[in-house]
């Protein structure tokens, strides 16, 4: 039963990995831009949300409904003006910059709010579980996990039913033929970075609620990210949903073993999976 | 009149000779400079070694590789390995730095190729986290708190006891001059072979590799191959060059020697703040970095903080860094790799 138990906590544990994940997919997919500060932006996102529930003293369910619009301009900005002059042929600019970008970000937050560890403060909703059979859930993982569902869900409306979304997969599939058209490539670029931070800022919200952070902690966060991603074959969301759950798992799986593993663990399945498919489980047809 | 193709400049020239005399002031260093100063220099020539080496990588290669702590820390515990473990002297043990940080590479190398472009970066990252994992759970070396060379092999450790003689120090101060001399060599031994190497035919093929792979492979290149012979062989050097770092530290744990900013962000920070693709670039920018650290140590998070805003800001305004910009103003360059044509007019009355 302890098995169960530990392989559902995983499964919502990737529910989390797979929202961290989703902007970058979304940013690669559009612009094949990685975006190495990706990791730091969450981090980000996740201070704005404490420095909302702490000035205006509201639910962090709240600030956040507050943070995703500031999160969106600030992700447009920081693309028009930054990323997009990094993009090219040449892979060195965007590497370099946004690895700048993650150093000077993650030293800003340091400077800002102390090395000291943060935790949004939670309700009773957040410590509440349910208890279904003889598993019990918790309601936070249930929410996290729900919330990775509806962006996914909601990204792939975005993109298959709307004007943004047919002039996101042109911009990705030919940029010069789809400026011939009409399409700004670079406020079409802006904008799927503005999106990505406002993904950026709902996985913030769990990362927060659920456990501790402080400004080191980006990197590795960026790094669950790229193996869901990875793992979930690029450009491919629910690969990427899937990716985040086989993570989690072999992390909850890991730590019930030895509570040393649990990282360690993850990356192993990760590298697994590029051993046996290098190309994710579900691959795009090019690139 | 015959044709010939040279790579040498007039500049070149000078500065050869120029390089030449800061040799051997550099070699005569610890007859007269104290040892805060060595210290420094130690410092200086082990991060250029890094800062050459990700270089070959990222400047020639295309390989942009964001887990070179791996290397560094691998090689770092392959030296207390075989100094607490066998009771190899440390000296010697530097070798083994390399030879495990090669090792580890093979495998880096196979997952991390599968992986194209930007992914490539993160994927060294992600390997380079399990090593440090790994390496954690190491007990005999300290596990996750790490360990100290054990005192008799340092106090006994090879040339030491000649230094002290000859110089008339203490044995800390012996062993750090012992440091910085294998330092130097090591500086040297690599700018010399990444020189040679790019003036090779292989340099050639690396370059047309960097700029068309596609093109390079149509006329023969096998790009697959230049990959793996640039990648191992940094591998090795990055290697070497971590193991001497915790030789003159005595001290190791893993998050010291698998960290990603000192052993990654700050050679990104060198190599592009210098001149990306030069030889040049790397020697100017570990100086710029050495008197940027100085100035702002102290400021702790803002120094880092300056640092790649500096970096973003090179990278946009001025791609190939300082070097690029001096080498532009003045056509300068000190380790020329340009093959030129030169001689007389065509006759085309000769048979």
């Amino acid at each position: 039963m302890i098995w169960i138990d530990t392989i559902i906590q995983g499964i919502l544990l990737g529910g989390l990995y797979a929202l961290f994940a989703s902007g970058l997919s979304l940013v690669f997919g559009i612009m094949r831009l990685v975006n190495l500060a990706h990791g730091d932006l969450i981090v980000m996102g996740a201070y704005l949300i404490l420095v909302l529930v702490t000035l205006l003293g509201i639910s962090p369910f709240i600030a956040v409904l507050i943070a995703m619009p500031l999160m969106f301009v600030f992700g447009y900005v920081l693309q028009k003006h930054l990323l997009n002059r990094t993009l090219g042929d040449d892979i060195l600019p965007p590497l370099l910059v946004t690895f700048g970008l993650s150093i000077a970000l993650q030293n800003a937050l340091l400077e800002g709010f102390s090395a000291d560890s943060q935790r949004l403060p939670t309700n009773a909703l957040t410590t509440a579980s349910l208890d279904i059979g003889p598993i019990t859930l918790g309601v936070m993982p249930l929410l996290t996990f729900g919330s990775a569902v509806l962006v996914i869900v909601g990204l792939n409306q975005l993109f298959y039913r709307t004007e943004l979304g047919r002039a996101f997969r042109a911009t990705s599939d030919d940029a010069i033929t789809a400026s011939l058209m009409g399409i700004k490539p670079a406020n079409i670029f802006a904008t799927a970075t503005g999106i990505a931070l406002v993904i950026v800022t709902i996985a913030a919200l769990y990362l927060g609620l659920r456990a501790n952070f402080d400004p080191n902690i980006g990197p590795a966060r960026l790094i669950y990210a790229f193996e869901a991603v990875i793992i979930g074959g690029l450009g491919s969301l629910w690969g990427t949903l899937l990716g985040g759950v086989i993570i989690g798992v072999a992390q909850t799986l890991g730590a019930a073993i030895n509570p040393e593993w649990q990282i360690l663990s993850g990356h192993i399945a990760f590298l697994l999976v590029l051993l046996i498919r290098p190309r994710g489980l579900f691959p795009r047809a090019s690139d | 009149m015959a044709y010939s193709v040279t790579i040498q400049t007039p500049a070149s020239r000078i500065a050869a000779l120029l390089g030449i005399v800061v040799i051997v002031v550099l070699i005569a260093l610890p007859f007269f400079a104290g040892r805060s100063t060595i210290q420094d220099m130690f410092f200086i020539l082990t991060m250029l070694v890094l800062a050459q080496f990700w270089n070959l990588l990222a400047g020639y290669s295309g390989l942009v590789s964001i887990g070179q702590q791996a290397l560094v820390g691998i090689g770092a515990y392959a030296l207390f390995g075989a100094v607490i473990l066998w009771g190899v002297d440390p000296v010697p043990a530097i070798l083994f730095a390399g030879i495990a940080a090669l090792v580890i590479a093979v495998p880096t190398a196979f997952f991390a190729f599968r992986l194209n472009g930007a992914y490539f970066a993160i994927g060294t990252w992600v390997i380079a986290e399990v090593v440090r994992l790994l390496v954690a759970q190491w007990k005999t070396l300290g596990g996750g708190t790490g360990t100290s060379l054990p005192r008799d092999a340092t106090r006994d450790m090879w040339f030491v006891d000649l230094i002290k003689e000859t110089l008339d120090v203490r044995s800390a101060a012996a062993r750090d001059i012992l440091a910085y001399w294998l330092a130097l060599v090591l500086a040297l031994v690599t700018i010399g072979c990444i020189y040679w190497l790019l003036r090779t035919r292989r340099g050639l093929a690396l370059a047309a590799v960097r700029d068309n792979t596609q093109a390079a492979e149509s006329v023969g290149v096998d790009a697959g191959r230049m990959k793996w012979i640039v990648f191992l062989s940094s591998a090795f050097g990055t290697g070497l060059a971590g193991g001497l770092i915790y030789m003159q530290k005595a001290r190791i744990s893993p998050d010291a020697a698998f960290s990603v900013t000192d052993w990654t962000a700050y050679v990104i920070f060198i190599v592009v703040i210098g001149g990306i693709g030069t030889i040049e670039g790397p020697i100017l920018g570990v100086l710029v970095f050495f008197a940027l650290q100085s100035l702002l140590a102290d400021f702790g998070s803002w120094y880092l903080m300056t640092l790649g805003v500096l970096a973003i800001a090179i990278m946009l305004v001025a791609p190939r860094g300082l070097w690029g910009l001096v080498s532009e103003r003045t056509g300068l360059h000190l380790f020329p790799i340009r093959r030129r044509l030169s001689g007389g007019r065509l006759k085309l009355e000769e048979k």
